[in-house]
């Protein structure tokens, strides 16, 4: 299908490292103690509905919420309810979780049996019921997505296979090993919800992914395989639309907003999945590496193992690690502890040694424009650093703090090491702040 | 306490893991490799200075270089800030404004200028990044207006030079003088500005391959556009400029200089003797691309070449001065921030800013 030819606006050259690109995804089996979060995902958090002491089986829900913009929790393993609390969790600080002590059996809970549905309205019932939400990171709840606002409507979905993240490899061999499921998930897609086109996009330096699903779609032209150009961030969901289609998302609007709609390739085979024998999302594909790591794999591991265990089936460490991450290096997650788990939007744990944890010192802005340039949003990010500094909500708002989608190719090329994804954070704050104060005001005034 | 991690997994209990914000990789280039690499591409120019005008020209270059170091580095000591002279972009200031001054200035002026570039032109300010004038050029102005006699004597090119002996009185002042070949230029168009005692033979205007080679009398880095052009060209290469303002700064004054250069006509002017002459190269290339005094976005640069290419024409034609690349740059350096403020990029996806 050829090399995309529509352009970023910026991106950078980040290493590869994909050193596991070759290293079939190798099942890790159930850990002693499994911790549930309540949290997984963008929206109200969910309620535990199970107590300690409860006996539990693997698919039956541990926690749910009335709230539609949430999904539920399953159990992924079956064993004993050891306590319900606050527990770390890998989005930082401590959440309601569930701990289960596991009893290794993983016995189906009654629930696990092959679903049916009348409608279209059920089938996003039952893509709630499964416990989807975004794979690629995000979280977003799958059902909310498959649902465009009233007046838009969706006639492409895009399936995220860039993986465009250093180190990552879970997308790609899941890929691999998982295609016949991705191309049923799709083909599913579009036949309930009407989708008449899809794009599987997925970077250059993973031919062997391209070839395959090209093979596998071959007779399918509503499914086209898009190669995507090598360039960090390709992946992010509005690089991605406009890369498939040559749509641009608006500010502050959805994908559903210009017809399209993003699922990761384990999204789209988890409904296939799901479907086919009820089992909810349970489980992960985690690319475990990075320089510290004894043996870097690629592992399926059930949802709520904690990072201990997952490295320790890795052999352990080769030093003492300096960094934990959740995530990739661009837009992962640093991790004080080893305690907390891999939750559904995890796709990698990656440790560090002292050389490539310690950042470099920051130094002055010298306005070399490298952050303009690159910037995949077409901001002026050195302009946000200093706005987000002197705390200038004015100055925030010209320039568009709220649209930085927080990729980090700024930080990464700048030759002062300025910490400006961070400063973008605390200007998206301050807006935020800003914003609810006037709200409350406003209402103390009428 | 956490539990125990499993033995001989070089899991530790007491974990103490860095927590910084993403990204958690960068690349290796830092300020101070940008330096060094206009650094290296100002080799050129100060080779081909010292060919045509002497040994002494490297000289000039080490102490201009030596002052805006010991003022940055003491500028920060006084404000108690940290040391930047590591960064390199003293240096760089430096040997900018040496390339900037004619080959038989006094040394004392140099440390002077060196000085007052560092210290009026950028620590004043907050230091790298923080200024709004080029250093260098605010060193040359500061000079200029102080020692215009200094500044604006000029010493003949000669090929070889460096390897012949030291100028004769001192090294201060040379035993003959020359005129820049934009001096000669503007007598020609104007009818008079030189000074006495120059002969009527050296009014002939330097040949296109002079200008372009070197062997013209001027500034230390000016004699030779093919030196400035290769360390621009470099600059190009490592990414550390971009073309938008050499392209726009060289086009605008060459078709402005071209269009109204021809006495009384039309497109009659010489716009290659134009560019090829003074410091427009130099400026094009080095000096109006100073990160800290340029816009920020290729709208914006394109912008900021076109205002120095056509200030640097109408100087150069219309006022008595033969030069006027340093006062465009300076004045568009001023104008920056309007720029910037005029030519924020759509965002991604659309044009109306957040609510």
């Amino acid at each position: 299908m050829g090399l995309t030819m529509r352009k970023l606006a910026g991106g950078a050259r980040v290493p590869h490292r994909k050193w596991t690109s070759e290293a079939a995804i190798v099942k890790m089996g159930v850990p002693a103690r499994v911790i549930i979060p309540m949290v997984q995902h963008i929206g109200a958090p969910c309620e535990p509905i199970v107590k300690k002491g409860d006996t539990v089986l693997v698919g039956q829900i541990l926690g749910d919420t009335g709230q539609y913009v949430s999904a539920p929790i399953h159990s992924s393993v079956s064993g004993t309810v050891a306590n319900v609390g606050q527990m770390l969790y890998p989005g930082g600080g401590r959440v309601t979780s569930v701990e289960i002590a596991t009893d290794g059996l993983q016995r189906p809970h009654e629930s696990v049996r092959p679903q049916t549905y009348a409608d279209k309205k059920d089938f996003l019932g039952l893509v709630r019921a499964s416990g989807l939400v975004g794979l690629g990171g995000a979280g977003f709840p799958g059902h909310v997505k498959l649902n465009p606002p009233p007046g838009a409507s969706i006639d492409c979905l895009i399936v995220n296979g860039a993986e465009c993240e250093p180190y990552i490899t879970s997308d790609y061999r899941f890929i691999l090993e998982n295609a016949r499921s991705i191309v049923s998930g799709i083909k599913l897609l579009q036949s309930v919800l009407g989708i008449p086109k899809t794009y599987v996009g997925i970077e250059d330096n993973k031919p062997a992914a391209i070839k395959l699903m090209e093979e596998m779609t071959a007779d399918d032209r509503n499914i086209e395989i898009v190669t995507l150009r090598s360039l960090y961030p390709q992946g992010a969901e509005k690089m991605l639309i406009y890369s498939c289609t040559g749509r641009r998302v608006p500010p502050g609007k959805l994908p559903a907003d210009v017809g399209a709609v993003v699922m990761n390739v384990n999204s789209v085979s988890l409904i296939a999945e799901f479907m086919e024998t009820g089992m909810p999302l349970v489980k992960k594909i985690v690319t475990v590496s990075g320089n510290a790591v004894k043996k870097p794999m690629n592992l399926e591991v059930v949802i709520g193992t904690p990072l201990r265990d997952v490295f320790a089936f890795c052999g352990g460490f080769t030093t003492t690690p300096e960094k934990i991450l959740m995530g990739g290096p661009m837009m992962g997650i640093a991790q004080f502890s080893l305690d907390v788990p891999v939750i559904k939007n995890t796709n990698a744990a990656l440790a560090f040694d002292v050389k490539d944890a310690k950042p470099a010192p920051e130094t002055g802005c010298i306005r070399c424009g490298k952050c303009v340039d690159n910037c995949p949003m077409q901001l002026l990010p050195l302009f946000i650093n200093s706005a987000a500094v002197k705390g200038d909500a004015e100055r925030l708002k010209r320039f568009h703090v709220m649209d930085c989608i927080e990729c980090g190719t700024c930080v990464y090329n700048c030759p002062a090491k300025r910490r400006i994804v961070q400063s973008a954070r605390l200007g998206k704050d301050i807006l935020r702040n800003l914003a609810a104060a006037e709200k409350k005001g406003g209402r103390a005034n009428a | 306490m956490p539990d125990s991690g499993p033995a001989g997994t070089g899991m530790a209990f007491d974990e103490k893991y860095t927590v910084t914000a993403s990204p958690h990789i960068a690349s290796d280039i830092t300020t101070g490799r940008v330096m060094r690499d206009v650094l290296i591409a100002l080799i050129p120019a100060v080779l081909a200075g010292a060919w045509f005008f002497g040994a002494r020209t490297l000289l000039v270059c080490a102490v201009t270089v030596a002052a805006c170091v010991a003022a940055e580095f003491f500028s920060r000591k006084i404000m108690r800030r940290e040391n930047t002279t590591g960064d390199l972009s003293a240096a760089v200031t430096g040997l900018l404004l040496a390339l900037n001054l004619p080959p038989s200035i006094e040394l004392w002026m140099a440390v002077v200028g060196g000085a007052a570039a560092i210290v009026i032109g950028k620590q004043i300010f907050g230091g790298i990044g923080q200024n709004f004038m080029n250093p260098a050029l605010v060193g040359r102005v500061v000079m200029l207006t102080s020692w215009g006699a200094s500044m604006t004597r000029w010493s003949p090119a000669v090929s070889g030079a460096l390897f012949g002996a030291m100028p004769t009185g001192g090294g201060a002042v040379d035993a003959v003088s020359a005129a820049t070949p934009l001096a000669l230029a503007k007598a020609l168009f104007t009818g008079g500005g030189l000074t006495e005692g120059l002969s009527q033979a050296t009014l002939a205007l330097p040949s296109y391959s002079a200008l372009f080679l070197g062997g013209v009398a001027g500034c230390i880095g000016e004699t030779s556009a093919l030196a400035v052009l290769l360390g621009g060209l470099y600059l190009l290469c490592r990414r550390v400029i971009t073309w938008h303002i050499p392209a726009a700064f060289l086009g605008s004054a060459a078709l402005l200089t071209w269009a109204f250069g021809g006495r009384g006509t039309l497109f009659g002017g010489d716009p290659l003797y134009q560019i090829l002459s003074g410091g427009l190269f130099l400026g094009a290339f080095f000096m109006a691309t100073d990160y800290s005094t340029s816009p920020m976005t290729k709208k914006g640069k394109l912008i900021m070449g076109l205002g120095c290419g056509v200030l640097t024409a109408v100087i150069r034609l219309f006022t008595t001065s033969p030069e006027g690349v340093s006062y465009s740059i300076l004045i568009m350096n001023v104008v920056v921030p309007l720029i910037d403020r005029y030519t924020i990029p759509t965002v991604f996806g659309g044009g109306k800013p957040h609510e």
